[in-house]
């Protein structure tokens, strides 16, 4: 079994489009939607949702009014500016301490140095995820809620339920469709994996963003190769990012042309694989076989 | 911060969909109008502002959090550091103390709790913030260290390295999640960026409702634009969510974009467009500010 993740630095270079026609491409997968904090995978995967979890990411403090007599001394304790002291507006008390639920970060420290107890720490549902079926293969995806933290954490249940899936139906690969960025979620999405496939554009903020990714895939010693997904836009920095991905020794697997057909394939509700067949589905059919071939690689050297 | 200074948050839920071009080319705007103007990349994980600022950097300051060093001569392997420790960030086993950095969310409560002092907090680098100008632009940017995952104390180090300039305008991080909160906070417009399909939709929704309930005021743009799916703005006037500009798709800007150049500097109309935005937003804030502004 191996994990295939696909990122990209940058947001808005491609990954979920091109995951979605990866996926039809690819035989006996499992779809993981890794980017929960904006899962748009499921626009064009149409998964039937066939099991629902509620996520729980972390505990928050809440404060038992009747209990509390204001001494303060959770105020002075919160490190997150969580905790004011004002009117709570519901008109019962002048003025209250109350936490603002977006700013507790669920630390706790709080609730062990009130002298009364009066706050209790209690588990946040701050998410959803799903496992369903697809015509692109089983896919596990979720969303967290918005302003919620521990992405990461989520990303690495999606991953890991993604992993029994496949051991119980037999399938060899998990694609996972993974966050922007190079923080929490994004490293989340990584460890462990086999493979990434970075999607980039021939663009200098693109250029700058690859560059971070691939320091960051390399800190975890993660093979990575590179598609210059709209790489007519700008054939020179395009150039520009070949020659600096052969120094750094992550090969560049594809070439893809600007389509807008991409667009019109999602307002479609499906991949762009199943909607047309063009100079761009060669491409990504070109792609597919190059990254299908780097993962068999991967396997005998790690043999 | 008095009620002369304006803070405009350039925000989206997708990737992708034009924050940096729309905040760059408004700062430039603006400084050109002779504004006292600040640039801020609050995108520490991915921060491109400086490709089209093109700052020369005056100041790097190292950003460091607290995280728990053990004093194993004072510790008694009680265990409560592990106890309180919501995020698995310290965990005692026999005579152990393991600590992992990248777990800490610099809470405090293990060197609290310790009932023989034997914690004391250590400063962790998590990145850095760099300080200069460009472009007639003050500038500062918060850059993550590789590896690092607490972002947004990163992203108030930022904001707190900001100077006095009248308007601020802060570039955001895609999503929803901790960081976005982050930069948004004390905003006092938010300009939601976003593109005509679908994956722009949806995302719009997710990033619309949580500045609806942070209760900001906020304008929306629409970035190349001119495809025919017209959704975004069926949701958005069912919404009331009024759309300030939309940006045709354009190969010309894509162009400069591509090559780190500020769309204003040669197209006109795009400047234009940006002036007239700024105005709408000063007039909106202002109503807000005398609380005249009836939703």
């Amino acid at each position: 079994m191996k994990e295939l993740v696909i990122l990209s630095g940058k947001g808005g270079t491609g990954k979920t489009s091109l995951v979605g026609s990866i996926a039809a491409l690819a035989k006996d997968n499992v779809l993981v939607d890794g980017d929960v904090d904006a899962a748009n995978l499921y626009l064009i995967a149409r998964p039937d949702i066939k099991e629902k979890f509620s996520f729980i990411g972390s505990k928050e403090a809440v404060i038992n009014q009747s209990e509390c007599n204001n001494c303060g001394i959770c105020l002075d304790y919160c490190r997150f500016n969580a905790i004011s002291f004002k009117k709570s507006g519901d008109g019962s008390k002048a003025e209250q301490y109350l936490i603002d639920q977006i700013k507790c970060e669920g630390c706790g420290v709080c609730a062990s140095f009130c002298p009364l107890g009066a706050i209790e720490m209690k588990d946040r549902v701050s998410g959803e995820w799903y496992v369903s079926d697809s015509r692109l293969g089983p896919m596990v995806h979720g969303y967290l809620g918005v302003g919620q933290g521990n992405s990461g954490k989520l990303v690495t249940v999606l991953r890991e339920k993604a992993r029994q899936v496949a051991r119980e139906k037999g399938q060899d690969l998990i694609i996972v469709d993974g966050p922007p960025g190079i923080g929490c979620p994004a490293i989340a999405s990584l460890n462990g994996a086999d493979y990434v496939l970075i999607i980039t554009e021939p663009t200098l903020s693109a250029f700058h963003d690859l560059d971070r990714l691939l320091s960051l895939t390399n800190h975890f010693k993660i093979r990575a190769c590179i598609c210059i997904n709209k790489c007519d836009i700008n054939a020179k920095v395009a150039g520009q990012i070949e020659e600096y991905a052969s120094e750094k020794g992550a090969g560049v697997v594809g070439w893809i042309n600007y389509d807008p057909a991409v667009s019109r394939a999602q307002a479609d509700r499906t991949t762009l694989m199943e909607y047309i067949s063009n100079d761009t589905t060669d491409q990504i059919r070109d792609l597919w076989n190059k990254v299908k071939h780097e993962l068999s690689d991967n396997v005998s050297q790690k043999e | 911060m008095n009620d002369e200074h304006l803070i405009i948050t350039v925000a989206s839920g997708k990737g992708g969909t034009g924050k940096t071009t729309v905040a760059t080319n408004l700062a430039a705007t603006l400084a050109w109008m002779g504004q006292s103007v600040l640039y801020l990349d609050a995108d520490v994980e991915e921060p491109n502002g400086h490709i089209f600022i093109k700052p020369e950097i005056e100041q790097e300051k190292v950003i460091t959090r607290p995280v728990p060093e053990v004093d194993l001569e004072k510790c008694n392997f009680c265990g409560k550091c592990s106890e309180v420790c919501q995020f698995h960030a310290i965990v005692v086993i026999k005579d152990k103390v393991l600590v992992f950095p990248e777990l800490c969310h610099s809470c405090g409560g293990c060197y609290h709790i310790c009932p023989e002092k034997a914690i004391v907090e250590k400063p962790n680098q998590i990145g850095v913030v760099r300080v200069g100008a460009g472009n007639g632009v003050s500038f500062v940017e918060g850059r993550l260290g590789i590896g690092e995952i607490v972002v947004p104390p990163l992203i108030r180090a930022a904001k707190e390295s900001v100077s006095e300039s009248k308007t601020i305008i802060v570039d955001a991080p895609p999503g929803t999640s901790c960081p976005v909160i982050e930069a948004l906070d004390g905003s006092d417009y938010v300009l939601l960026v976003t593109e005509p399909t679908p994956f722009g939709l949806h995302d719009l929704k997710l990033v619309m409702s949580l500045v609806k309930e942070l209760g900001m005021p906020f304008g929306v743009i629409i970035n190349r634009a001119g495809n025919g799916y017209r959704e975004v703005n069926s949701f958005c006037r069912n919404e009331g969510a009024e759309v300030l500009l939309e940006i045709l798709d354009d190969r010309a800007i894509a162009s400069a974009c591509s090559e780190g150049r500020l769309v204003v500097e040669d197209n006109i109309d795009y400047r234009r467009n940006l002036e007239t935005l700024y105005k709408k937003i000063t007039e909106r804030v202002s109503l807000e500010r005398t609380g005249n502004f009836k939703r």
